[in-house]
């Protein structure tokens, strides 16, 4: 009997939990991701300014900015994800539906734009030369995440 | 009365006869294109930049796999889903067994060797301003691609989509081999125009369509609203798309944005291909959106 109730409050604190769950806007979680991507551009910004020839090369400014790309592909994923922050569920995100369906999918390329940022991280002091290519694999990576699993702006 | 009845059932009937004829399933006239010799290097930058397999590689394949046109993307639209077709060339699941005649008639008249009506998701709206030469090429260029046995799926499309004769109807309508912009004054410009209007039907999807699912020629390259989703395709319209020449021709190298945001959806296949073309196309197509009005 004993065992019975617990189990039953424990299912009662499960179903507040997930209510309140249910209604979380995720306002946070989608300032953090959006955030983090924004932090990205920035920097990719001064990398591909360089490599584009638009502002002088600065070994230290373009190692600091590989380095913060660095940074940000350390930061786990999971906690910004919550399941329900898909576009079609929420208003403010155009993150598909598509993350959470096939997360293997999406988790690996983020992974790969980690190995990317790691290649640019190892470029980015030894010349201008060298920051084009791996810009490449840079935006290869973005784009790769983005045919599938982000939608297009409105 | 009689007579007046004849008069009328004749008449009917001409009708009927002119309108099966206007909406007859057209080849190309074939002696035009036999008498060209194929370039398959050349054919391989048109195959580029036509954007052939962005559509019919299967779901999914990267690399050298997308040169295997097995077919099987879906394409979802308010008339049906449609469901690119094995055009390999194996012999039975493929076009293997086509000539150079039915292969020009497809991609710029819209019809079959059967002579029967493509749907116009395939854009021979747009391939129909293709060079005769660029045809023959790109043909020459489809000999040397591997053969996929995969069979083609059917179309989902309800009635009265189903129809294959109105596509006949649609295409007197919407088919035409008039371009959009009448003027290229540079050879720059009539690259970029040949880019835009007929290889990379980038009108196909950032011009808005009618009611017909015709292209609304006179807000051409305006933006739309996404066919299979959500979301808005931009437009590219000087005032809207305010990035210079340079900014334009990097978006299509690397798919980054001038505020370093980068390209999704459709637009990466997109940019997958225009990064393979010489930097000059890139400018090409650059200089011909800052040339609209």
């Amino acid at each position: 009997m004993k065992k019975h109730l617990t189990f039953a409050v424990a299912l009662a604190a499960l179903g507040c939990g997930t209510a309140a769950f249910a209604q979380d806007d995720f306002s946070a979680q989608l300032k953090a991701r959006q955030g983090q991507f924004r932090i990205m551009a920035i920097n990719l910004g001064i990398l591909g300014g360089m490599a584009q020839g638009k502002m002088d090369y600065d070994a230290d400014a373009a190692q600091a900015a590989a380095d913060t790309l660095v940074a940000v592909s350390t930061i786990q994923q999971g906690p910004m994800w919550p399941e329900g922050s898909d576009n079609m569920s929420i208003d403010g995100t155009r993150a598909q539906p598509t993350i959470w369906e096939q997360n293997d999918d999406f988790l690996s390329k983020w992974s790969d734009f980690g190995t990317a940022a790691q290649a640019m991280q190892a470029a980015a002091s030894g010349g201008v030369e060298a920051l084009g290519p791996v810009m490449g694999q840079i935006g290869g990576a973005c784009k790769a995440c983005h045919d599938t699993h982000r939608a297009p702006a409105n | 009365m009689r007579r007046g009845l004849m008069v009328s059932a004749l008449g009917l009937a001409a009708i009927v006869a002119a309108g099966l004829f206007v909406t007859r399933a057209a080849p190309v006239d074939a002696s035009a294109f036999d008498s060209l010799t194929g370039d398959a290097a050349n054919g391989e930058t048109v195959f580029t930049a036509a954007g052939c397999a962005s559509c019919h590689a299967a779901p999914e394949a990267t690399g050298d796999a997308k040169l295997v046109l097995a077919g099987g993307q879906r394409f979802g639209s308010d008339f049906g889903t449609f469901i690119a077709p094995n055009i390999s060339p194996h012999p039975e699941a493929g076009i293997g067994s086509w000539s150079l005649g039915d292969f020009a008639s497809a991609l710029k008249n819209g019809v079959s060797p059967d002579g029967r009506h493509y749907y116009p998701a395939f854009p021979y709206t747009s391939y129909v301003h293709m060079t005769d030469q660029d045809v023959v090429d790109l043909w020459a260029f489809w000999q040397t691609l591997p053969e996929d046995a995969t069979p083609s799926q059917p179309h989902k499309v309800g009635f009265p989509f189903n129809i294959r004769r109105s596509v006949g109807v649609w295409k007197q309508l919407y088919l035409s081999d008039d371009w959009v912009i009448a003027n290229t004054p540079t050879p720059e410009l009539e690259r970029g125009r040949y880019l835009v209007e007929a290889l990379a039907h980038c009108g196909e999807c950032h011009t808005p369509r009618d009611a017909l699912g015709g292209l609304d020629r006179s807000q051409w390259l305006a933006g739309a609203p996404n066919p299979t989703g959500r979301g808005q395709i931009p437009s590219l319209t000087p005032d809207d798309l305010t990035w210079g020449p340079t900014e334009i021709a990097y978006y299509l190298e690397t798919g980054f944005t001038p505020d370093f945001d980068s390209a999704g959806g459709h637009m990466v296949a997109v940019i997958e291909n225009f990064a393979k073309l010489p930097a000059s196309d890139r400018e090409a197509v650059a200089a011909y959106l800052k040339a609209l009005q």
